[in-house]
């Protein structure tokens, strides 16, 4: 077998595998990318029914309340400038605070509560998320806007 | 003082690695030996300095100095002395000085065990190692400087992170830099070999040591981190393809290709622009993983320490190291001489498979570990999770674990396919028996069945490996121990790992599919039951750290009413951060886990409790160290002895199938 | 042969695309430690806090940031290391009186804070308490110290982030405070 042969069922192995993978990498993003919303962003879009995505902002001051069972918790996620309702059913990580930046990631429910599967606080007393300052960036912006009317 | 000490070694160390950098490798091009002649001894002297600073800085942390910035900010003098050392490289600043003291530690090792390399690839690996150090030394100096002192100093500093303040993760930032760091001789070695235009058998068998070395700390690195995520964030997971992660398996993926390519430069002189490309990307991978999350770039739940400030900094270092390196390649690699010829089907062939699906599925997790910053340039915002890697890396890693146990099977230069396959049999057999005993367990989805056979099938085709080569049973048992006697240590080592991979799947696999989850309010006195195990909440107490207060709930496990195990879970908090921690209860059976963690109390008497039962989870874990075994067993073989090789002496030794 | 070459040239072609990402991944615009550009020049934002407990001098809301003069907003806290740093500055900057300092205790416990600046003196002529780091939203802090120059109408006209020096002092916060007044 030659040399340029053998390179050639290399290059060609190696070209079938690059193709399957990115086949792959292509109808994963497809299928399993978790859109980020911001309240605000809801409040103005509908997030494909049916579809987990992940919720970011601020627990609204005073929100958090457990319900009778002890185990779930409900309490709202705000940009300041819109908020929403989310419900969760489990352990919160150790620095979930009012006031402090969460990124949750779930489904919104038919009553317009979001049903939270996790609930993300970073280790670091002093994290924002990413996308949560982002948002809080647009929604000052929005806000900027109004008050110079 | 003694801060400024360190201070003063640092830049002294920078001066140091100036001349490093510099007269070895002109040296080298000029030809002129008392040039090349203070490689060596410039690389131990830079060592020493550096670590002259480390200790001054360890000496700050132990003994609460807080008219040093860095101590203020990240300890506290109520910490026990453990964490009060851990806390030196437990933030920025202090991690970095230990980045570099590793990677001086590296460059004198190779210094001093390298005697016998050739003096001007002696020359030119130092040099390159040293504009590395050169580049973090300036990092350190202009941009973190650990020295910082504080006036008027405070009475008190402000802890360390509790969530650091744990003996997993005290020693899972050395691992994993030794692990990273330890690619550099790799990278240097291939910049030299490019710079030199030349890659020959011996080169690869002086970086399969080195390479083999970092891989184990790495292995070791990732495995204890994950291990501290397990047990110390209560969520009762192992591995959650965090961007922090990501970042530390992808040096690994490509290691382990690194691994396995530069056995086919050793032994057949053939792949040699593949494995130098190799060695430049494992350490830019390193790289990368050391800074991106440290830069900002990306976000992670689990990142300590970051700074968007010195991104800039950082980037441009990745840039010089990165960018420049590939330049060289693309300029110098073609001009390498292409080696030996071999039939797709031999060893040979196998290796490049091996090395084209692990590069595959590291680029799988880039792309997913990137995909935010690819999202955002269109204009939305998301993030690829856990199943975008079950649905990418998992379908691209099952061919690789499928033809694992063929490899060593095979010849160099031709195989035999079908006679490798016969060998086999036993194997699937044993994989057949193992998905048969899955599915008449749990008669559940099909996938973890078949995950399961893969993984008997990759762990007999591993001891059959082994045993065909001692004989085992075929002849006498004196006649089989002095067979496995006189194997080379490689092979062994080789045996280890792949079993370890084996071991470490079937856990990830048992763990992720049958974990029994159950969350609970419990009072005194209440009982559940989760998968079997009858669990007794009996009280739950407060009581007091050196530096935290705990809620201490006691809790009783029992199965068909004999006692297993008491845990005790806690609830910690910080007095200093005012940070809570969870800690969770593990009693392990090496079967499974069974792990408490508890929550808030719900105001009324009640506890919340989470109990998870984790299947075979201790089994990653057994799996990870089986391969640092094997690693290191290997690295003990005598051929592979750092500076065992030497050039002139036969490129391609007799050494006839190991 | 040149097919050869560009086989090479490949790694180093996609690593100037992974580059390019990351450069522009860290350019400023991303950058959420940022206040966003907008806030300058733009009302600072609605809000009232209470005084530091055990402190003589009063609370702050925006309606003191709305009296016509010129005033600076500093945050800080007391276990913020860099506070110390600049805390001297503005100590001095409080004896020259040409512009009202007010302090914004942000995420700290009052008792820390009144030790403080019982030890370190008290530069401030307001001081507002934000416990709780809501407040700091509203005027995007995302670190401490930060201060803010607010002109006569209530407008943020400058956010300094970190500490403050000798240099920038100087050569930007006092200047621009004099134009404000001129």
């Amino acid at each position: 077998m030659t040399r340029k042969r053998r390179r050639m069922i290399f290059v060609l192995t190696g070209m079938v595998l690059l193709s399957a993978a990115v086949g792959l990498v292509l109808v994963a993003f497809e299928e399993s990318v978790t859109f980020f919303y911001s309240p605000s962003e809801l409040a103005a879009e509908t997030p494909p029914l049916g579809r987990a995505f992940r919720l970011g902002g601020l627990v609204e001051e005073k929100s958090v309340k457990k319900l009778e069972d002890g185990l779930t918790v409900e309490f709202r996620i705000t940009d300041l400038a819109e908020s929403v309702a989310v419900r969760y059913r489990g352990i919160l990580p150790d620095l979930f605070r009012e006031g402090q930046g969460v990124i949750t990631e779930g489904k919104l429910g038919a009553d317009g509560v979001f049903a939270a599967q996790e609930v993300l606080a970073k280790h670091d007393e002093t994290y924002m998320p990413r996308e949560v300052a982002d948002a809080l960036k647009e929604a000052g912006q929005w806000r900027g806007g109004e008050a110079k009317e | 003082m003694i801060p400024e000490i360190g201070h003063f070694a640092l830049i002294l160390a920078l001066a140091v690695a100036l001349v490093q950098g510099s007269l070895p490798i002109l040296g080298a091009a000029r030809g002129k030996q008392a040039w090349m002649a203070t490689a060596a001894p410039t690389a131990v002297l830079q060592l020493v300095l550096v670590l002259t600073a480390f200790l001054a800085l360890m000496h700050a942390y132990a003994t609460s100095d807080f008219t040093v910035a860095n101590v203020v900010l990240n300890s506290n003098s109520a910490m026990p002395m453990l964490y009060k050392i851990s806390a030196t490289w437990g933030n920025h600043e202090g991690s970095m000085l230990m980045w570099v003291l590793i990677l001086a530690a590296f460059g004198a090792a190779v210094a001093l065990f390298g005697a016998n390399l050739p003096a001007p690839l002696r020359a030119r690996v130092l040099s390159v190692q040293a504009w590395i150090a050169i580049g973090f030394l300036a990092f350190s100096l202009f941009t973190s400087n650990p020295f910082e002192r504080v006036f008027p100093p405070p009475l008190d500093g402000n802890d360390l992170n509790p969530l650091l303040q744990d003996p997993g993760l005290a020693f899972h930032p050395p691992m994993l830099y030794m692990g990273y760091v330890g690619f550099s001789i790799a990278f240097s070695f291939a910049i030299a070999a490019l710079i030199e235009g030349r890659v020959d058998a011996a080169w690869a068998r002086w970086v399969r040591p080195w390479t083999l070395a970092a891989w184990c700390f790495l292995t070791a690195g990732i495995a204890l981190g994950s291990w501290w995520a397990y047990y110390e964030l209560g969520w009762g997971g192992w591995w959650f393809w965090d961007p922090v992660e990501n970042v530390s398996f992808m040096p690994w993926l490509m290691g382990t290709a690194l691994l396995h390519s530069a056995i086919v430069v050793e032994k057949r002189d053939a792949l040699k622009s593949w494995t130098v490309l190799l060695a430049i990307l494992t350490f830019s991978l390193s790289l990368i993983g050391t800074f991106i999350v440290r830069s900002g770039l990306l976000t992670s739940v689990h990142a300590f320490a970051t700074d968007p400030e010195r991104g800039l900094f950082i980037l441009a270092l990745l840039f010089v190291t990165i960018g420049g390196s590939l330049i060289l390649y693309a300029v110098r690699a073609p001009a390498l001489k292409p080696g030996g010829l071999f039939a797709p089907v031999s060893r040979e062939g196998g290796l490049i498979i091996n090395n084209l699906l692990l590069t595959v599925a590291c680029a799988t997790v880039f792309l997913g570990t990137m995909y935010p910053l690819i999202a955002e340039t269109f204009g939305y915002k998301a993030t690829v999770g856990a199943p975008f890697y079950t649905a990418t890396f998992v379908p691209i890693m099952t061919p690789l674990i499928v033809l694992m146990p063929l490899g060593p099977f095979l010849s160099w230069k031709r195989a035999d396919l079908a006679g490798v396959v016969g060998r086999l049999k036993f194997a699937l057999l044993a994989s057949v028996a193992a998905a048969a005993l899955t599915l008449y367990l749990q008669r559940g989805p099909v996938i973890p069945v078949l995950a399961m056979g893969l993984a008997a099938w990759l762990f007999a085709g591993a001891v059959i490996e082994w045993t065909g080569r001692v004989k085992l049973f075929r002849t006498s048992p004196a006649e089989s121990l002095r067979r496995a006697l006189g194997l080379p240590r490689s092979a062994h080592g080789m045996t280890l790992a792949h079993a370890g991979m084996a071991v470490a799947i079937a856990g990830m696999v048992a763990s992720s599919t049958w974990k029994v989850e159950e969350i609970l309010i419990m009072r005194p006195g209440d009982t559940t039951t989760v998968a079997g195990y009858d669990y007794r909440l009996e009280k739950v107490e407060r009581l007091q750290g050196p530096n935290y207060l705990s809620d201490t709930a006691t809790i009783t496990v029992t199965r068909d009413g004999k006692p297993v195990a008491t845990q005790r879970p806690e609830k910690r908090s910080y007095f200093v951060q005012n940070m809570p921690t969870t800690e969770a209860a593990i009693h392990t059976t090496f079967l499974a886990d069974l792990y408490t963690a508890i929550g808030d109390p719900d105001g009324k008497g009640g506890q919340t409790v989470r109990i998870f039962y984790e299947p075979l989870v201790p089994w990653i874990w057994i799996g990870c160290l089986m391969m640092m075994l094997g690693g290191a067993v290997s690295l003990s073989d005598r051929r592979l002895r750092v500076g065992a090789p030497k050039r002139k002496s036969g490129a391609v030794p007799a050494a006839a199938r190991a | 042969m040149i097919a050869r070459r560009l086989i090479y040239l490949a790694p180093v072609l996609v690593f100037a695309v992974v580059a390019g990402y990351f450069l522009w991944g860290l350019g400023p615009d991303r950058n959420p430690r940022e206040l966003p550009s907008v806030m300058i020049d733009k009302p600072a934002p609605e809000f009232t806090a209470d005084p530091l407990a055990g402190m003589s001098v009063p609370g702050l809301s925006t309606a003191d940031l709305r009296t016509g003069q010129v005033s600076l907003v500093n945050v800080f806290a007391s276990w913020c290391i860099p506070c110390r740093a600049e805390h001297p500055l503005l100590m001095n900057l409080a004896q020259r009186g040409e512009v009202a300092i007010f302090g914004l205790n942000y995420k700290n416990k009052p008792a820390e804070a009144l030790a403080w600046l019982e030890e370190l003196g008290n530069p401030y002529g307001r001081i507002g308490t934000d416990e709780s780091g809501r407040i700091g939203i509203d005027w995007g802090v995302s670190g401490v110290p930060e201060t803010f120059v607010v002109d006569g109408a209530g407008r943020i006209r400058y956010r300094h982030w970190g500490p403050i020096d000798r240099d920038a002092m100087e050569s930007i916060i006092l200047p621009l405070i004099e134009e404000l007044r001129g």
